[in-house]
């Protein structure tokens, strides 16, 4: 679990993040939604450690992040896993040395059994003959897949994805929500998303956080973020006539 | 401000450099790459460089020769002096700086623009250590590249004289062997080591804190590249007051 309170924090001049608290629960899938420069990607690498707040705490399974020893840093940052947006993939190595690479760094295990695990994560996100293939040579959807790969290949407690389905065609944003899901409820994972992407709100939002100007707007879930009346969420969610449309349908049905 | 803040973050990242070493596994196999990358890769230039420029020093220094008074094999002392005590070590870094430092740079920069290097730090690996340290390991090996370049500067002068009607072997050798004296090797050496860690450390910072996208990693290649070249002609200047006056 991941407790987030009170979190600001500042660049120069400019606050970004006004006070965010939240807390999001072990094997759930968690989004972040929020317009472009709401703040959602500070919060992620605050959450990440990538920046450090100037107040307020996150605590990671009690464990408060800013408390810990620079190995203890360490240790609970070998237990995240982060899909970049870009994918992030490291462009001098293959597929399979991209997946393997957590396991190189941080286990002990022997050559074949990285290859293993490899294989066994490889297939798991559908890419079972990609093993050879450079990350250039990858499609924005295989490599969004090798970033999940290389993300849960170590068995990560805590899986973090900055809009994991942006660039993506619809079918193939779908295929890679659901996947984050699986992986989510498989291995009780900790899964918090960033995203724009309203389907993905509707499909996988187990918990969904609104950010507005750096401020927490609003909290729910796929289902009563059908229902609310928050002027903020449903500007933002049902600024399309489609998602009007899905939002009136779900309600006259449930009358 | 700016050239003080630079500084000083330019010490930290070597301080950090040094901090939470990556597994030796990983490490070996970074060191040998870049040994590959920046070492041999750099080999051809090199040698194509030093034998002509070698060759052009003497073709120069002979023209320049006109008393009778003045021996012949001063055309081989000359050379001899010029290579090894500024071209090699300085003109070569400065090569070196265009060559080397904007590769190191470049991927660098390119590995923060796409996330690479936050990639790194999410899963707890300190990536200046990561991806400075090999390169550094490496460029230790950078004297012998200047070594060959003495090597083919000398040798290129030796056949620029002969074939070119400039003076007899003999006269070449004895001149190249004349006064020679081995400290003169120990400051050059001295001086490539000292290179070695401004060209593997200053593209590197510059790669490293690189903001913006693939235009900004344009300019950061050339930034780098003026500042490598303005340290190393200082450093040349402060290491010749000190070991040579």
């Amino acid at each position: 679990m991941i407790e987030v309170k009170n979190l600001h924090k500042s660049f120069k001049d400019a606050h970004i993040l006004k006070g965010i608290s939240t807390v999001f629960e072990n094997g759930k899938t968690s989004l972040v939604i929020g317009q472009s420069g709401s703040g959602k990607t500070v919060f992620l690498k605050c959450l990440l450690g990538l920046f450090s707040p100037e107040e307020g705490s996150i605590s990671y399974d009690g464990n408060i992040y800013s408390e810990l020893t620079d190995d203890q840093r360490r240790n609970l940052r070998a237990e995240m896993g982060m899909v970049f947006q870009g994918s992030a993939l490291f462009d001098s190595m293959t597929i399979q040395e991209n997946v393997m690479f957590p396991l190189k760094m941080f286990t002990k295990q022997s050559k074949s059994e990285m290859e293993d695990r490899a294989d066994f994560v490889l297939k798991r996100v559908n890419l079972p003959d990609a093993h050879h293939k450079m990350p250039s040579e990858a499609s924005g959807g295989m490599q969004k897949r090798v970033a999940i790969a290389r993300a849960i290949v170590n068995n990560p407690k805590y899986l973090f994805c900055d809009e994991p389905n942006s660039g993506l065609d619809p079918k193939t944003a779908i295929v890679i929500d659901n996947l984050i899901q699986e992986i989510t409820d498989e291995y009780n994972i900790t899964t918090v998303i960033n995203s724009h992407d309203m389907n993905s709100v509707m499909e996988i939002g187990e918990k969904i956080v609104f950010l507005k100007d750096g401020l927490k707007a609003w909290e729910g879930s796929k289902e009563t973020i059908f229902k609310t009346d928050n002027k903020i969420v449903t500007d933002f969610v049902y600024s399309s006539e489609l998602f009007k449309k899905v939002r009136k349908m779900y309600l006259e049905e449930r009358d | 401000m700016q050239y003080l803040h630079n500084i000083g973050a330019y010490f930290l990242m070597i301080a950090e450099m040094f901090r939470k070493p990556t597994k030796w596994s990983v490490m070996r196999t970074l060191i040998l790459k870049d040994i590959d990358d920046l070492i041999i890769g750099s080999l051809g230039i090199v040698a194509f460089i030093s034998f002509f420029v070698g060759g052009v020093v003497t073709i120069q220094t002979a023209l320049n020769i006109s008393n009778p008074l003045i021996p012949k094999y001063l055309v081989g002392f000359a050379t001899r002096q010029s290579v090894i005590l500024e071209f090699a070590p300085t003109f070569i870094s400065i090569i070196m700086a265009g060559k080397v430092g904007s590769f190191i740079t470049s991927s660098i920069g390119t590995m923060r623009v796409t996330e690479q290097i936050d990639a790194l730090e999410v899963m707890g690996i300190n990536s200046l250590n990561y991806l400075v340290f090999p390169k550094f390991i490496s460029l230790m090996l950078y004297p012998f590249v200047i070594s060959i370049a003495m090597f083919l500067g000398i040798l290129g002068g030796m056949i620029a004289a002969v074939y070119g009607g400039f003076g007899t072997l003999e006269d070449y050798v004895t001149g190249v062997q004349t006064d020679f004296i081995p400290f003169h090797i120990i400051y050059a050496f001295i001086k490539t080591f000292v290179f070695a860690f401004v060209l593997a450390t200053i593209p590197s910072f510059y790669g490293y804190y690189m903001k913006g996208g693939a235009l900004e990693v344009g300019k950061a290649s050339t930034t780098s590249f003026v500042w490598t070249s303005v340290v190393i002609i200082l450093l040349n200047y402060i290491l010749t007051q000190l070991l040579l006056s």
